[in-house]
């Protein structure tokens, strides 16, 4: 995989004519083209600085510019490499900078102010930035290193996407991993690898984890919860020899026990990029030794990020890095020639899934009256401590329960008042002071630290327009650094356009193109009797235009509305419920036969193959609803492969009733209590295909072992003995995983069809567009759900059945329907007829 | 710029405008292009390109009113008057067509 990230298609670097005498502009060059680096550039550029600067940035990386925090999210596999790229290199090309990207610069020449580069070429400038970042520091074993100086094959730093790709690479055909190094970065190594399948040892020399950030008995806490993922820890113990001759075989412990492992991930630490400073003969100490302007011992050469060391500090994060890019940008530019920068109080988070730790500042008092709480609860995995020096907060440690990090991390930024109650720090006693969090954050206490984006700016954000969570992410940036922040830009986003939405009254719409809400909308269209989409455009909507975005919803609410009486119009109808399939990337389409309760036969899978096999179907695949989907049909194929499949639609692709899922129940399971199999293919047989505001996924279980995973499902049955069904709720396990509510047990198969009826139809009716069952039952309540359908208090329940009857009455197979005779003229005909579909070969 | 600006537009017949139901859209091949023609429930004619500038999503499959066209796949929306996507991909190319003697003409 050798592939540039951020790169051009056709090559790496934009050529630009250099040296152009006319160019009067001076020579920013910035070596490094890592997180400080580009942003530097970013700021100066931002700064108006692409007039006073001709840029160039070498950089000994091939790539554009990534985002190296999110290297532990892509070796996960929880994040693309393509989403981690920050500046591509059109993205260089098109601010004017000149991008040297695989070039290493190897010496300076302070006196002809000039940088040599490793492919030999010279390059003058008049401000020079170091930006060079850190190595990953491999310590001395024997073993580690090949005779040329190489690492042994299978031996990996944890620093760059190239290291990333390689050990993901590496995952595949590894069983066993030692991480070395017990901190950030070899914890979330470590849960990255055995997330991939690979048995995981960590070998930590210090006694405890996360020894910079944590106390000893903080850290005792981590390794607990560490270990109860799975991976074994190993404290207080050196490696000393690496096994293998070609390869990694395993690793050598200082008390002499030996650990077999076919990949190493050493995350021991970092050390600065100084060599080119130290041989350009720049002071270096720890790092390049910079003052409050980030500049070096000489007037002309700056140092940036990780490289650089000021006031006797080398911070190893990024946000240091920024507000350095920050104050440079300043000062080159001149928009702030006295900028100064005093060092920055660093806050840390642990990406890994299962674990969360966040930590601030210091973890132990340091002076006879430095206040100290501790809340530690060891067997829930919860330590939590504040340290207070007169009044202000120096210090938190959140281990197990990270709820309070944005206030605290608030606290401890801007120093305001902590409440006199010190434990109203660490948890929130009961006085519905949670929501007051946000609202009480000053505007310019920063949200997103990697970003440096403040309350202030999001609410800016706000008021200036954007009306989603996204859209404000996108215009600040905030959350696009680690996406730790992001629950609390979405609050902060959303109390912030509480005010607006209060006003906007087109929240409450059913659709957005006719202004009334569901209850209002259905009683107008029932009165003026408006059977089509065009008819209630033409008398509901704002000067009777109609509204591409508000057809599906409406086209829903008519079906459900008039049964066998609506009036279809194609246009009113998403491409899946005009072609009654699901469409695909590509452009195919994906076609699941009905299967009820996911009971196949023999036949029924034989026809199946034979239309595979016949229309040479990209994809057959079992789906996680029980049933069968042939993936990759060309929509002209559509009405054929139905007709030699001779089977219902399985509506996979509506918002409507999709499936009942059933285990093998009391015919042949040994612990079953009812017959799970035929109730499902009942609930299937009756409510098959009737539309809905959103998908209804339902399940049958013949007992509470769940195997059909009916807690979860928007109607959920379970068999509990003695001829009694309980019926769950409002449960799902997709984007949202909700544990469905008990809404009665019953005690026939007849009760549950005619509960789940009711309730089907209760939330056809009331539930808004696209909202599922796990939203409608807890926003309506499961009391008043149980007073209207248990106990008729609205004297409804008549009603109810009977518009559902008028429903299940209207069902016809769509397949059979229009697979005869298209609905519209070219119904089924391609709509790229110049791409040979499918895109994907058979498998 | 590009040499398709410099050529002159070719007027191409694609047969009967029934053949696209009102509010519907169909994709057809004009001059060794495809195009996606619409016909709008108020009886105007739009033609744009046929393969979404997003991902490449079938524009033909997407729902439209007088002001907008959404893609299928992603609900990008573009609007008729210029090409341009208010969701912010880069814009549809639109071509001029108008019916003639009840046929759908395309200029590309
Ligand atoms: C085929 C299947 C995956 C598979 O290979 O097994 C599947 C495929 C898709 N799912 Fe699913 N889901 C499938 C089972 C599930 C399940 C499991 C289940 O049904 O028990 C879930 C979680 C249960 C739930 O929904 O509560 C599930 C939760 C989702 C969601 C999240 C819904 C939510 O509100 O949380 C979406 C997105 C949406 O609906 O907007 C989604 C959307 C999709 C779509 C339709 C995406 C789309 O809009 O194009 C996928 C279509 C692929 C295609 O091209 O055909 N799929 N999807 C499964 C078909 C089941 C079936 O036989 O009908
Ligand atoms: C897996 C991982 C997870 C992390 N998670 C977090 C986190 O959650 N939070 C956090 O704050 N920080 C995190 N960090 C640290 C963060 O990535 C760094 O602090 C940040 O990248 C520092 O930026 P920098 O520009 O100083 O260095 P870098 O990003 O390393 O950039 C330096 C660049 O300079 C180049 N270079 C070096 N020498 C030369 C030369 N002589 N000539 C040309 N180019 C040269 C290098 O190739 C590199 O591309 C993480 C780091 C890693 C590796
Ligand atoms: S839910 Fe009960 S009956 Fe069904 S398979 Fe599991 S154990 Fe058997
Ligand atoms: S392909 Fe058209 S919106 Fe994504």
């Amino acid at each position: 995989m050798t592939a540039v990230l951020g790169g051009r298609p056709a090559g790496s670097t934009a050529l630009h004519l250099d040296d152009d005498d006319l160019d009067q502009r001076s020579r920013l060059v910035v070596v490094g083209n890592g997180m400080a680096g580009a942003r530097l550039v970013e700021e100066v550029l931002e700064r108006g600085g692409g007039e006073q600067f001709r840029i160039t940035v070498l950089g000994d990386e091939p790539h554009g510019n990534y985002n190296r925090i999110m290297l532990s999210p892509v070796l996960a596999g929880e994040s693309h490499e393509d989403d981690i790229v920050l500046n591509s290199h059109d993205w260089y090309a098109d601010n004017g900078v000149q991008l040297r990207a695989g070039v290493r610069a190897t010496r300076i020449d302070t006196a002809a102010k000039q940088v040599h580069a490793d492919d030999g070429s010279v390059v003058p400038y008049d401000h020079l930035v170091l930006a060079t970042g850190s190595y990953s520091f491999i310590p001395p074993m024997t073993g580690v290193r090949t005779d040329d100086g190489e690492l042994l094959p299978g031996v990996y730093g944890f620093r760059t996407i190239d290291e990333t790709r390689a050990m993901l690479e590496a995952t595949g055909r590894c069983r066993r991993a030692v991480v070395m190094g017990g901190g950030l970065l070899g914890l979330e190594a470590a849960r990255a690898l055995q997330g991939h399948g690979l048995q995981v040892d960590l070998v930590h020399a210090m006694p405890h984890l996360m020894n910079m950030q944590l106390d000893a008995e903080a850290g005792a806490i981590l390794k607990r919860s560490v270990e109860s993922l799975g991976i074994t820890v190993h404290c207080d113990v050196l490696a000393t020899e690496v096994l293998g001759t070609g390869h990694v075989e395993g690793v050598v412990l200082k008390d002499g026990r030996r650990l077999d492992a076919d990949l190493l991930v050493v995350a021991a630490g970092v050390r600065p990029n100084s060599d080119v400073a130290v041989l350009s003969g720049l002071e270096v100490e720890r790092g390049i030794v910079v003052d409050d302007q980030l500049r070096t011992d000489d007037p002309d050469v700056y140092a940036i990020g990780e490289c650089a060391q000021h006031r006797g500090s080398v911070y190893g994060l990024v946000a240091p890095a920024w507000e350095h890019a920050k104050v440079l940008a300043d000062v080159l530019t001149g928009t702030d020639p006295d900028a100064e920068y005093h060092g920055s109080r660093t806050a840390t988070k642990l990406k890994v899934a299962g674990v969360d730790v966040a930590t601030m500042g210091v973890n132990t008092p340091e002076r006879d009256d430095d206040e100290f709480l501790v809340i530690s609860e060891p067997k829930r995995g919860v330590h939590l401590s504040v340290v207070i020096r007169d009044d202000v907060l120096i210090g938190a440690t959140l281990l197990g329960d990270t709820r309070k990090v944005a206030y605290l991390t608030q606290a401890f930024d801007r120093g305001t008042p902590l409440p006199e109650e010190r434990i109203r720090l660490l948890v929130d006693l009961s006085d519905g002071a949670e929501e007051v969090g946000v609202a009480e954050m000053p505007a310019d206490s920063q949200v997103c630290n990697c970003n440096g984006v403040s309350k202030g700016d999001i609410c800016g954000a706000v008021a200036g327009g954007c009306g989603s969570v996204g859209a404000v992410m996108d215009a600040t940036r905030a959350g696009k650094g680690c996406g730790s922040c992001k629950s609390l830009v979405k609050q902060i986003v959303e109390w912030a356009a509480d005010g607006d939405l209060a006003e906007d009254p087109a929240a409450s719409y059913y659709v957005p193109g006719i202004p009334m809400a569901k209850p209002e909308l259905m009683a107008a269209i029932r009165e003026q009797d408006l059977r089509s989409v065009s008819a209630v455009f033409a008398a509901l909507a704002p000067s009777g235009k109609e509204d591409a975005k508000s057809k599906m919803g409406l086209t829903s609410l008519l079906k459900m509305l008039w049964g066998v009486d609506f009036v279809p119009e194609k246009d009113g109808e998403f491409i899946n419920d005009r072609v009654h399939a699901n469409i695909q990337r590509d452009g195919t389409f994906s076609v699941v036969p009905q299967m009820k309760g996911g009971v196949t036969t023999p036949a029924q899978l034989r026809r199946i193959a034979e239309v595979a096999e016949k229309y040479e179907v990209p994809m057959v695949k079992v789906t996680g609803g029980q049933r069968i989907d042939l993936l990759g049909v060309r929509k002209e194929d559509l009405p054929a492969v139905w007709d030699d499949l001779g089977m219902p639609s399985g509506y996979a692709y509506g918002k409507s009733f999709r499936t009942v899922k059933t285990c093998v129940g009391s015919d042949f399971c040994r612990f079953g209590l009812g017959d799970s199999t035929q109730l499902g293919i009942d609930l299937e047989t009756r409510f098959q295909g009737i539309e809905s505001p959103a998908k209804m996924k339902l399940a049958v279980v013949g007992c509470p072992r769940n195997c059909a995973e009916a807690y979860v499902k928007d109607v959920g049955v379970v068999a509990v003995g003695n001829g009694k069904w309980e019926v769950h709720v409002g449960g799902a396990a997709g984007a949202t995983v909700r544990k469905g509510d008990l809404l009665a047990t019953v005690g026939s198969p007849q009760e549950v069809l005619r509960l789940t009826g009711r309730f089907l139809q209760y939330y056809r009716e009331n539930a808004n567009w696209l909202e599922r069952s796990y939203d409608f039952v807890p926003r309506i309540g499961l009391e008043r759900i149980r007073a209207v359908l248990l106990e008729d208090s609205e004297g409804i329940v008549a009603e109810l059945d009977a518009a559902l009857q008028r429903s299940v009455d209207a069902y016809t197979d769509p397949w059979g329907q229009d697979g005869k005779e298209p609905a519209t003229p070219g119904q089924f005909r391609t709509s790229l007829p110049l791409i040979d579909l499918p895109k994907v070969p058979a498998r | 710029m590009s040499l398709t600006d410099l050529r002159t537009t070719t007027e191409h017949a694609l047969g009967p405008v029934e053949q696209i139901p009102p509010g519907e859209g169909r994709a057809f091949v004009a001059g060794g292009v495809q195009v996606a023609v619409f016909r709008l429930r108020d009886g105007s004619l739009h033609a744009t390109q046929a393969a979404c500038p997003h991902a490449g999503g079938p524009l033909a499959d997407g729902q439209t009113d007088v002001d907008v066209l959404l893609c299928p796949l992603h609900l990008y929306a573009y609007r008729w008057s210029d090409g341009a996507s208010t969701s912010g991909a880069a814009p549809i190319r639109l071509y001029p067509v108008h019916e003639s003697d009840g046929e759908v003409v395309v200029e590309v």
